[in-house]
């Protein structure tokens, strides 16, 4: 090899022998911007609902484990990429996620709802409390056709990649211009400045946004589930770790029936949000 | 002001280490962007049209799209891309590679485009003259090249380098998507917990002009040495 | 490789390339007359106009296109006092907020270029209009800035090609431009290579266009006809 490929290639070696090789450790991926999902302390560690159920799910797992924090909207990629080793980030059992990757088991459910500032005209809307949309009845179906009405051509911020830009593409509400975002945060911000007439994601997402910046948004529309918005929220793992899935699958079951995950759930929910 | 503190109550240990990490990834960029332009710079100044061809699709299409498409193809192709290359060494194994690796060889390979380009200008403006009086010397190409040519190729580059670097030191904003924690990504984090993205997006516009004022100060030094007898 | 996909996502990204040019020219031709402006201010005699001149050229320069962006899209976005006044109506779209920052970037660097051009104009041209009689307003409007003008085109087209480039950063705002399109498609087929292939070549096509374009008008304005 002349002198080039001889530099480059010890470049690169000793680079990747600065780059960590964790071996028996799971990695598990997860946002770290969806409170109370996942989030960050004030220190930047990450905190939330998932965090603590991924360490208890290793424990009966058996196996020690590291959270990594990841982008949204590479989360798959870097799944499949095997940057980690499997995905709790508030992620949603859908048919399409599933062409690319296996769930396991639903842990915990999350319904969605579209949210407003104190004083909108969608404020208060005249629909059931909730719907679900896998087999909507004729409540449901009203529902729609109230929100169609009234979202029509309005402005509704979702952040990317999510069931709730599902939701919205679907035609279910008929035309709405959505905007969207790469973080619910960034979804937040417009939705406080007035740019979003209303904007959609999960209920406890905007409750504690609520909460903590004491801006008045509230709640308005029936909340979802089912249909676009998936089955509930499962652990993401690549295709060929059917192992790994297994392992998951069995862990969950017992933090469910030790009543581990709706401790935690109502920790950070404040209510049971474990399926 | 109390949004800066060091220590956990304020963001400014966080927006220190980002700031030093922003230098580590330029810095490492820049060098791999060399270690591409020692590869492609003599290709595209080859007598053999086809290396021409293989280094003037590195450079035009490096340069001719957006660096956020680089970075993103970089990010989720190039897992695969390094484990293909490794293995024409002989490396099979699976590889690991962390943000810090992903995010400068991504930069890097922008940034290798840009010096390849002021290499070749800067070999192309050397007399011809100095090519000539080399080879009569009876050096080896070696020593022609290192002795005589490089050294005054350098001069000739070092101003258009420093716009090379001030383009690395600005794209390694773009490197979130691979989760590395710079300047951007940090104000991105703080402005996110604090709500606050006025104060901490200008504070990060403000980082940037520091980096790149100390920059130009440490350049301009660099052009005076290497100008030294002309 | 997905081809079935780069054939249907193709229509999708032609479609978003276009709202890419709007972006650009619209950018560009304001970011021109700024750059026009900070030129002169930057040749003028007062040590105040120009250092402030300088100072704008500084700051766009120095700092990455993303950071203006965020500043003006998040950041105003955040102020109370502006979200009251008429200003809102353009700083609450995201078309908007994304044309001003790139046209003030752009401004930035076409001053940066105009400046050098005028700095470089052969003195005797100017001499010699001043001997023919002409008044020094009309040497500035009929001479220099022509001249500066077909200077500066090489630069210029550089200057061109980079702001297309910038563009892609609308999408970190929620414009749906080339970029924005892609990274949306990528994300909801998990194809990220195939996606990039189109996208950056229909992004290589519009720089080949560009570039001869440029070229195409250097020989037209050049001296040697």
């Amino acid at each position: 090899m002349n002198i080039f490929k001889k530099s480059i290639f010890s470049v690169l070696l000793s680079l990747l022998i600065i780059g960590n090789v964790y071996a028996d450790k799971i990695r598990i991926g997860t946002e770290g911007a969806y409170p109370p999902w996942n989030s960050k302390d004030e220190s930047g560690k990450l905190i939330g609902f998932e965090i603590e159920l991924a360490y208890t799910l290793c424990r009966y797992i058996g196996q020690q484990c590291t959270v990594v924090e990841q982008d949204w909207d590479g989360m798959i990629p870097a799944l499949i990429m095997r940057k980690f080793d499997a995905i709790m980030a508030g992620m949603s059992i859908t048919a399409e996620r599933q062409k690319a990757i296996n769930f396991s088991q639903g842990y915990a459910d999350e319904v969605a709802s579209l949210a407003v500032m104190k004083g909108s005209s969608l404020e208060g809307l005249d629909t059931p409390a909730g719907i679900n949309l896998t087999k909507p009845n004729a409540d449901a179906k009203k529902a729609l056709k109230t929100l169609t009405a009234a979202l029509a051509g309005k402005t509704v911020c979702v952040q990317t990649a999510t069931i709730h830009q599902n939701f919205l593409d679907s035609g279910d509400v008929g035309k709405v211009n959505v905007r969207t975002y790469k973080t619910q945060d960034e979804v937040n911000l417009d939705l406080a400045s007035g740019r979003c007439d209303a904007a959609l994601a999960a209920a406890v997402a905007f409750n504690d946004y609520a909460e903590k910046s004491g801006k008045p948004v509230v709640l308005t529309g029936p909340t979802f589930s089912g249909g676009a918005f998936g089955n509930g929220v499962g652990v993401g793992i690549r295709k060929d770790d059917t192992e790994l899935l297994k392992k998951f699958n069995a862990a969950i079951n017992k933090a469910r029936k030790n009543g581990d995950i709706s401790r935690i759930a109502i920790k950070w929910f404040g209510f049971d949000a474990s399926m | 002001m109390e949004l800066l503190a060091f220590g956990d109550t304020g963001w400014g240990d966080e927006l220190f280490r980002a700031t030093l990490m922003t230098i580590a990834v330029s810095i490492t960029a820049m060098i791999i962007g060399f270690s591409f332009a020692a590869i492609f710079t003599p290709l595209k100044l080859s007598k053999y049209k086809s290396l021409n061809l293989v280094a003037n699709i590195y450079t035009t299409v490096i340069r001719g799209v957006p660096e956020l498409l680089v970075i993103y193809l970089f990010f989720f192709g190039g897992s695969g891309a390094i484990m293909f290359v490794a293995s024409m060494f002989g490396y099979n194994d699976y590889i690991e590679i962390n943000a810090f690796v992903t995010g400068s060889f991504a930069i890097g390979i922008i940034s290798g485009a840009y010096s390849t380009e002021v290499f070749r200008g800067a070999i192309q403006s050397i007399d011809k003259g100095q090519f000539e009086a080399a080879k009569v010397l009876g050096l080896s190409k070696f020593i022609q090249f290192y002795k005589i040519i490089f050294p005054q190729m350098l001069r000739l580059a070092i101003p258009n380098l420093s716009n090379v670097w001030q383009i690395t030191l600005k794209d390694t904003s773009l490197i979130s998507v691979t989760g590395l924690v710079e300047i951007m990504r940090q104000s991105y984090i703080a402005a996110g917990s604090t709500r606050d993205p006025l104060f901490f997006y200008s504070f990060a516009a403000v980082l940037y002009l520091l980096l790149t004022f100390l920059s130009m100060k440490l350049i301009n030094k660099l052009e005076v040495k290497y100008s030294r007898g002309y | 490789m997905d081809f079935e996909l780069m054939v249907a996502s193709f229509p999708k990204l032609l479609n978003a390339a276009l709202i890419t040019l709007k972006l650009l020219s619209v950018s560009l031709i304001i970011g021109l007359f700024i750059g026009l402006l900070f030129a002169i201010l930057r040749l003028n005699k007062n040590i105040f106009i120009n250092k402030f001149a300088y100072g704008y050229s500084y700051l766009f320069r120095g700092t990455p296109l993303l950071v203006q962006i965020f500043i003006i899209y998040f950041g105003l976005g955040q102020i109370e006092y502006l979200r009251s006044t008429v200003l809102w109506t353009v700083l609450k779209e995201p078309y908007w907020c994304a044309i001003i920052a790139f046209a003030l970037n752009t401004g930035a660097y076409t001053s940066e270029i105009l400046r050098s051009a005028f700095q470089t104009i052969k003195p005797g041209i100017i001499e010699a209009g001043k001997s023919l009689g002409i008044p020094n307003k009309i040497i500035f409007y009929k001479i220099q800035i022509p001249i500066a003008i077909r200077q500066s085109l090489p630069a210029y087209g550089n200057e061109i090609i980079l702001m297309m480039k910038g563009t892609s950063l609308a999408s970190t705002v929620t414009i749906m431009d080339l970029t924005g399109v892609a990274k949306y498609i990528i994300s909801t087929t998990f194809k990220p290579i195939e996606v990039f292939i189109i996208a950056g070549g229909i992004y290589l096509f519009m720089t080949f266009i560009i570039h001869n374009v440029i070229k195409f008008l250097e020989k037209k304005y050049s001296f040697n006809s």
